[in-house]
């Protein structure tokens, strides 16, 4: 065993109301500079949708993150270093910056300095990369809230994957918001993709940085990188990536994203984890095996064997209590609420998600049942509107038992809660249902409705 | 890796996988200096939006540099989600505009104009003489108003500017009188010194102050009209102890983004969502049901709802709680007398204390219930208890042990009566039966009989036609019949309105509904809101934490509003302020009355008596300001300054003088002469506001006959019906305005039409306080930097242009003596002049014009006007002299006067010499604090004092816990206070409970500002009669075909497909941010957009991103598509304010700049909106009076040439 301390969030997509405050304090605080216009550290997509950069989903495209050698052996996606080497310089699986947008400004000057006319004066789109007058086609964040429909948001990779056919009309609209920042992963393909060795994951707290001075601007991560959450600086030629705020964690601040957001739905916390593991975790054979076998890498931190290995590794005690302290360690491992983000690129993500419930009443109103009652509710999350396999695809590879689970939970809490909240006894069945006792589903209550500052952080 | 190892130091895993490395940190400075910050200060943002939300500013090298959210907020319970961290991503982006390309720098005039002005000043050596020599000249006139809008700014020295502007106003107070000036400045609760110090300029020099919550159409007209309050709502953390929750019309995650996450956790506290919304909207996410009900037929929905919960709570099972709430709190048990209609009858008036004989003081105004034991029983708490000296403790909801009988039913005297319904395609008539009974020789009933005859539940024994059962759809308001309406399931609706009650019964009244622009931008959401308030009156929620209406948008919370109220309305020197109901005044202003093919009848009830004949709006506008209902300003068609000159020439009175001339004709209203020039608005001041480029409605009508500049109306006025008391003048006028002068650190629409355009601090640039309904606390602004560049705060701003004008005024003006018309005010004695709401107009001989009593009260004051500037800067005696008076109750602050001599100072010298100074915005931010009892303790327990000799009721105790607390500037700079409990506000926060509208009223029983004191169901004033709209009933969306000979939703012709046109408020703009900001326009498409579903884009052949043209007859908008499968067919969605300054193309219609989503709108006025004098249904500003509402227009939409040109 080594134990190794890492820093981890938990983002509760059943509270995510899609706003982009995260998105917008995060690039005023860390790109909103030249060279990173188009640079969102943290950004929101609408799923379904195709994300930002488009598709970037589609790993036969872009070559992102791990996979298994036909000998099971763990492999970078983008082949071997000779491989790799070879397109050194023209790299075919690179996301050309209009694959993310083409950002522009407009003539604002125009405003107040346009000459006298014959009709008002308006400030027209400019390129920020040329300056030239452009016209804007897409953007960072142009498939939000189904906007462009079908033919756009039916480009979304993980459609396809579904076994029957998403229908994308009116009475049949789902949708959820997605927001995602670097995964800090355990198992960081960025790293391993860098020529130069410019990446590191840092020994303290697990968080993934680029080295700005070793960074040769090779842009390997970038293609390395399966969830495309490393950008390349074009005016200082080097790549730059989410520091999970290492200045304001070092501190004892949240990140700026965490602490801005105002869903209240993103927690952090310190997760111990075996280092000794994560290989043997991330190659094992079936992609659906990889969410337990992660869940199998994290060590408990009340244990009083793995408390002795962490403070020989020299993990020090305050980090030995905020790990048992972790809200981060609750929601992955004691609820088993939050699943993490494709685990099948085989990284080993700490960004990790409670997902969704979406209005499930709906469907079962016809038959005159009322799906708040605690008879109904597990039948009401199959009939979902948004597709549990869908959900699956983005959490689970396709393994739809976890993702039932983690909305079974959900749904159990409302319905006990609902009985405290009018004072009648709760039927203790709903949490014996979910393998929780009745002190256990009122915890996670506070824990994701109270939800104070000092919890959450 | 494998050949990288010998290159990097440190320990690879044997895998080659990993590389573990220790090493210094040298490599992330780049991060961590970027980090790096000199301090951190507090402020927000200051208007539009009502998040209130705090905020930390981050400043670098005296640069701000980026804003995050504070989380310092004092908690609200161990039990509860906390209000941090506060704020969206329209707050935060907002440090963008401090130096971006569009940052208004230096004062701007319009070249053509300020050359003009130097000429004349050159030549005439006087500013106000070169002003009158541009603006009486029509040709130099027309020059610099026909190039407004079209470039051609140059940058001009602040002195300059301010002197023509306070020039303009000299020589329009002079020539045309002072209520030809006005200030438009919105939402005063998010930075209320920045408000008040301009309208305290307006207020000082006599000019009018326009109305903005209704000009928005966001006043829900409903509460006034059922609770005698402008709007007052739950704090979101309230939301968290509802039940079960309907938000309709409300997105909640878009437009209340820093509360929403009060409903995401509520629901793990089993609380049920349900969302009504045309389209998938952003909330329908975390609703357990969604209800996709057609626009604008919510109404038909809530009627059905409101048919179920009476059918199942009140007639088939008596529900004991909803019963005995009914009796107390609202006005179902009192008696309406029934007027003889043919073989039937119709519902008539409030039977009155009068009726019964009652020859008292104020009798009129007491309504009457049947006891018991079947004996009239005038109980106390009614309007002819509140003012009248024999009320005096009686004003108050105490039963007396009384038991109110609710209904006549099991008396043999049944009677038919008839009923409108509107939903047919010509409105028809319903016959129902009540109960009823013979009281002091009239045929009565109650209020809840009539409910049940109007929601079509029927009882065994009652004539008249009912429907079989919910599956009934042949009969209004079964949930059958709305099914055809809505779209949504009979057996859906029939079940949330079973829930709905359900929940209020079993939690004591905790089931809400969120409403908003949704369901309250419509012609008739007046209908639709009482349609809401039936089911959160029926089932005792009103009053309740956790439960009743809970209203948000455009609403807002003044909490020391007593404070801000009268630095805004300079009542600490004169009173009373001159205050414009804003849509009567933009209406008249842009001649949109013009453009009415129809007259008011269109709107009447079949059963109407014929009152709106042959009458126009604008006809009901001149009845309305003639008979004291509405204000109107300009008032006459002469200078009142003028009328008081000769008024004391003649020897007579003021008041006398005017009712001589009005009489015989002599003087008219300037409002039934609006094109006439000395009728017109001359000068125009906005602050604080982009009226241009957001809320002007019937945008293209401003241009054309307000500004004179070139505009896209494609309508024609000869198609315009001729009103009868308003001259029709055969050339419409263009150009009205003399000077658009506009305050903004950006451009808009509204600074880009403007003459002059003074560059404004931001809200990170001053000192400001800020509070909202939304939250229960106060919070300062404060400058993170001085205002850069030439920029100034609107307080320094408004004090320049001060200083400017008392100099000029030295010469042209002088002091004078004004002549006000003030219109019967609400929440005063005014409310009982014209009692019954019946209508007599002494211009038709009806009834002797009296001043206060069946016409405006007129009120003559005297203008100092070269002290203007002086009494702007201090605290004028009427403070402590006469007191201050807030919805009724009076405080006197002495104390507080003298407290403010010493942390402001005192005036040495001059008008003001020993009173508190004013001179800077901490001094007035001072000021609002310690003259309100939400932020002085000691003025809440006397206001509540003076409130309990009224009501005879105990309520002291509510804010005596506070008594000594005193709220200063400096406390809400360090952290957001909790504000204390007072008479100024309806609901209790005293033990730090949180805020609920109406726990006052019902724990307390303290009456509510209505006729009975009681939440209304039924209005009686004639009008409503008129419109058959006594109590809530379903009317549909204006038809837009009929009325304008639009095409139908659904058409396909060579225009394009024509479609509902709604414009919800924006996820990228609304709020504190505006559609400009690049951070928003980044993370959206970019510039005017238009969602529509992707079977309307397929008929006309749009692909996403392509431009289309959108015409109707009011204008022309060019903006790209958004289509998306979210959206239903037959409706699109403009979000609202987009401005034209972004990315707007030229029309291929008529080659000149696109318009904005109000391009496409015009102003339309309910007849009910207008009434005044009577009860609840009286003027306040801001709280009673016509919508600008928006939402019932259609347009035609086509792709157009891709290729567009600038």
């Amino acid at each position: 065993m080594r134990v190794m301390a890492q820093m981890a969030m938990v983002m509760n997509l059943d509270k995510c109301i899609g706003c982009h405050t995260c998105s917008v304090t995060c690039k005023q605080a860390w790109t909103n500079r030249t060279g990173v216009e188009y640079v969102w550290f943290n950004n929101v997509e609408t799923r379904p949708g195709q994300g930002y950069p488009r598709q970037y989903q589609d790993q036969d495209k872009w070559k992102g993150g791990w996979t298994l050698t036909k000998r099971g052996k763990l492999t970078l996606r983008t082949g071997s270093r000779l491989q790799r080497l070879l397109k050194i310089f023209a790299n075919p699986d690179l996301p050309t910056v209009s694959d993310y947008y083409d950002p522009w400004t407009y003539d604002y000057s125009n405003l107040l300095g346009s000459p006298p006319s014959d009709t008002t004066p308006v400030a027209r789109p400019k390129s920020l990369i040329t300056g030239d007058n452009t016209k804007v086609t897409w953007g960072a964040n142009w498939d939000d809230d189904l906007g462009s429909g079908p033919e756009q948001v039916g480009k979304d990779p993980l459609l396809e994957r579904l076994s029957e056919k998403v229908k994308l009309e009116f009475e049949e609209t789902f949708m959820f918001y997605l927001p995602r920042i670097c995964e800090h992963c355990l198992n960081p393909s960025c790293a391993a993709s860098c020529p130069s060795g410019a990446i590191y994951k840092r020994s303290e707290d697990g968080i993934v940085l680029v080295d700005q001075d070793k960074c040769r601007g090779w842009r390997q991560c970038v293609t390395g990188c399966p969830y495309k959450k490393i950008y390349f600086n074009h005016k200082t030629g080097k790549a730059e990536k989410c520091t999970f705020c290492y200045p304001r964690v070092e501190v004892g601040i949240p990140t700026v994203c965490s602490e801005t957001c105002v869903g209240r739905l993103r927690y952090i916390g310190v997760m111990l984890y075996d280092a000794d593991k994560v290989l043997e975790a991330a190659s094992v054979e079936d992609p659906k095996d990889l969410y337990p076998s992660q869940l199998g890498v994290f060590l408990n931190p009340h244990d009083p064997r793995v408390i002795a290995e962490a403070e020989r590794a020299g993990i020090r005690p305050e980090w030995i209590q905020a790990a048992q302290d972790s809200p981060i360690y609750k929601l992955i491992v004691d609820y088993q609420l939050a699943l993490p983000l494709h685990p099948e690129y085989r990284t080993m993500p700490m960004v990790w998600y409670v997902p969704p419930l979406s209005p499930m009443v709906d469907a079962l109103t016809e038959t005159g049942h009322d799906g708040e009652n605690a008879g109904n509710l597990f039948g009401a999350i199959d009939a979902l509107r948004i597709p549990t396999e869908y959900l699956a695809e983005l959490f689970t590879a396709g393994e739809i038992g976890p993702v039932r689970a983690s909305l079974q939970r959900l749904a159990a809490m409302r319905s006990h809660m609902r009985s405290v909240n009018l004072g009648e006894e709760p039927d203790p069945e709903i949490a014996k249902s979910v393998r929780l006792k009745k002190g256990e589903i009122e915890a996670m209550y506070r824990l994701l409705a109270i939800a104070k500052y000092e919890d959450r952080y | 890796m494998r050949v990288g190892k010998y290159f990097n130091k440190g320990e690879q895993s044997a895998d080659n996988r990993t590389l573990h490395q220790i090493g210094g940190r040298s490599a992330d400075d780049f991060y961590r200096d970027r980090w790096a910050h000199d301090k951190v200060v507090r402020s927000t943002h200051g208007v539009n939006c009502t998040g209130s939300c705090s905020w930390k500013i981050y400043v670098k090298d005296g640069v701000i540099t980026w804003e995050s959210q504070q989380t310092d907020y004092p908690s609200v319970g161990s039990d509860k989600p906390e209000y941090e961290p506060r704020g969206c991503p329209r707050g935060a982006s907002f440090s963008w505009y401090t130096y971006s390309p569009a940052r208004v720098r230096y004062p701007y005039i319009r070249g053509v104009l300020v050359e003009m002005y130097r000429e004349a000043k050159e030549r005439l050596k006087d500013p106000v003489l070169a002003w009158a020599d541009i603006v009486d000249d029509p040709e130099k006139s027309k020059r610099y108003k026909s190039s407004r809008g079209k470039g051609g700014f140059v940058r001009a020295e602040w002195w300059e500017a301010a002197e023509i502007a306070a020039a303009a106003h000299v020589h329009t107070i002079k020539k045309y009188g002072p209520d030809r000036v006005a200030g438009f400045s919105p939402i005063p609760a998010m930075s209320m010194v920045s408000h008040a110090v301009g309208a305290r300029f307006i207020s000082l020099i006599g000019g009018s102050m326009l109305s903005f919550y209704d000009w928005y159409a966001d006043l829900p007209v409903a509460s006034p009209q059922v609770f005698g309050d402008q709007t007052d709502v739950p704090e979101s953390a309230d939301w968290f102890d509802a039940g079960y929750l309907i938000m309709w019309g409300s997105n909640v995650p878009v437009t209340r983004t820093p509360d929403a996450h009060y409903m995401t956790e509520a629901r793990y506290r089993g609380q049920k969502v349900v969302v009504v919304s045309p389209d998938y909207a952003d909330n329908t996410k975390f609703a357990d049901e969604w209800l996709p009900a057609h626009p604008g037929t919510d109404g038909a929905l809530a009627m059905s709802m409101g048919h179920v919960i009476l059918k199942e709570f009140f007639v088939d099972r008596e529900t004991p709680q909803f019963l005995s709430y009914v009796k107390q709190y609202t006005d179902l048990p009192f008696l309406v007398t029934l007027d003889e209609h043919g073989d039937t009858f119709v519902p008539g008036k409030f039977l009155t204390a009068a009726d019964l004989g009652d020859t008292s003081e104020a009798a009129e105004s007491r309504t009457v219930l049947l006891d018991g034991d079947g004996n009239p029983y005038v109980p106390g708490g009614s309007l002819g208890h509140r003012f009248a000296k024999s009320g005096m403790g009686k004003w108050n909801l105490d039963l007396e042990g009384v038991d109110p009988q609710l209904t006549l039913y099991g008396s043999d005297d049944a009677a038919a009566i008839s009923l409108p319904r509107f939903d047919t395609d010509q409105p028809t008539i319903v016959t129902r039966g009540v109960p009823t009974k013979i009281v002091a020789g009239k045929r009565v009933t109650t209020v809840f009989d009539l409910m049940l005859a109007q929601y079509s539940v029927g009882r065994d024994g009652l004539p008249g036609d009912w429907p079989t059962g919910f599956d009934d759809a042949s009969q209004p308001n079964t949930p059958a019949w709305q099914e055809a309406i809505t779209g949504v399931p009979a057996k859906q609706a029939a079940r949330i309105a079973h829930e709905f009650a359900e929940n209020a019964e079993k939690s004591g009244g905790r089931s809400m509904i969120l409403m908003g622009a949704g369901t309250n931008h419509w012609f008739h959401s007046d209908q639709i809101y009482r349609s809401f308030f039936t089911l959160t009156l029926l089932t005792g929620c009103q009053g309740v934490n956790g439960g009743g209406w809970a209203h948000y948008v455009g609403q807002e919370k003044c909490r020391p509003v007593t404070g801000w109220a009268t630095l805004a309305f300079a009542a600490d020197w004169q009173r009373p302020a001159r205050q414009m109901q804003g849509t009567i005044y933009w209406y008249l202003a842009t001649d949109q009355w013009r453009y009415d093919p129809f007259t008011s009848e269109v709107m009447a009830s079949p059963l109407a008596g014929g009152k709106f004949a042959g009458r126009t709006a604008a006809d009901n506008i001149a009845l309305a300001s003639r008979l004291g209902w509405m204000p109107t300003y300009p008032t006459f068609n002469r200078n009142p300054l003028d009328l008081a000159d000769e008024a004391e020439r003649l020897g007579k009175s003021g008041v006398d003088h005017v009712v001589d001339g009005l009489k015989t004709g002599h003087l008219r209203f300037a409002c039934e002469d609006p094109d006439a020039p000395e009728n017109f608005p001359r000068v125009l001041t906005v602050w604080r506001a982009n009226l241009l480029g957001s809320s002007a409605k019937g945008n293209e009508y401003f241009l054309r006959h307000l500004l004179g500049t070139d505009s896209n109306v494609a309508a024609d006025d000869k198609y315009g019906i001729r009103p009868q008391d308003v001259t029709w003048r055969e050339e419409a006028p263009v150009g009205k305005l003399d000077l658009l002068l506009s305050l903004d650190f950006r451009m808009t629409s509204t600074t880009l039409f403007s003459d002059i355009v003074l560059p404004a601090a931001t809200w990170y640039e001053k000192h400001d306080l800020s509070s909202t309904d939304m939250h229960p606390f106060v919070h300062a602004f404060s400058p993170a930097i001085s205002p850069p560049w030439e920029t100034k705060t609107d307080f320094e701003a408004f004090h320049r242009i001060a200083r400017g004008f008392s100099w000029l005024a030295e010469k042209h003006l002088g002091v004078r003596k004004d002549i006000i018309a003030m219109p019967l005010i609400h929440d005063t004695n005014d409310a009982t002049a014209q009692p019954g709401g019946r209508v007599l107009d002494w211009k038709a001989g009806e009834c002797e014009p009296i001043p206060g009593k069946t016409m405006p009260r007129l009120v003559v004051v005297e203008r100092d006007y070269p002290a203007v500037a002086e009494k702007m800067a201090a605290l004028g005696p009427m403070v402590e002299a006469v007191g201050l008076t807030t919805k009724g109750v009076t405080t006197h602050p002495d104390a507080e006067v003298e407290y403010l001599r010493g942390v402001n100072g005192v005036v040495a010298s001059g008008v003001a010499a020993g009173r508190p100074s004013l001179a800077k915005d901490t001094h007035a931010a001072e000021a609002i604090l310690s003259l309100s009892g939400t932020t002085n303790g000691r003025l809440a327990v006397e206001g509540f004092e003076a409130l309990e000799r009224r009501t005879g009721t105990k309520l002291a105790d509510l804010a005596a816990e506070h008594e000594g607390k005193r709220i200063t500037f400096a406390d809400t700079q360090a952290r957001p206070v909790p504000v204390i409990t007072s008479p100024e506000w309806s609901g209790s926060e005293t033990g730090g409970r949180r805020y609920s509208p109406f726990t006052i009223n019902v724990e307390r029983l303290k009456p509510w500002h209505t006729l009975t004191g009681r939440q209304h169901f039924y209005l009686d004033h004639d009008w409503m009669v008129e419109l058959g709209e006594q109590l809530p009933i379903f009317r549909p969306p204006l038809d837009m075909t009929a009325l304008f000979n639009e095409p139908n939703v659904g058409d396909v012709g060579k225009d394009g497909v024509t479609v509902r046109f709604l414009t919800p408020h924006s996820k990228w703009s609304i709020h504190s941010a505006y559609q400009d900001n690049l951070y928003m326009l980044t993370l959206s498409r970019g510039g005017q957009a238009i969602w529509m579903s992707d079977v309307d884009a397929a008929k006309i052949g749009v692909k996403d991103n392509d431009w289309i043209e959108c015409i109707n007859r009011n204008g022309v908008v060019n903006a790209r598509a958004i289509v998306s499968h979210r959206m239903p067919e037959g409706t699109v969605f403009m979000y609202h304010a987009q401005d034209r300054a972004i990315d707007v193309p030229r029309t291929e219609k008529t080659g000149k700049r696109g318009g904005i989503h109000n391009a496409l709108t015009r102003l339309m006025i309910k007849p009910s909106h207008l009434i005044g004098g009577y009860a609840q249904q009286s003027f306040a500003l801001n709280y009673h009076g016509p919508t600008g509402n928006q939402r019932d227009e259609v347009t035609t939409i086509r792709r157009r040439s891709q290729e567009v040109e600038y």
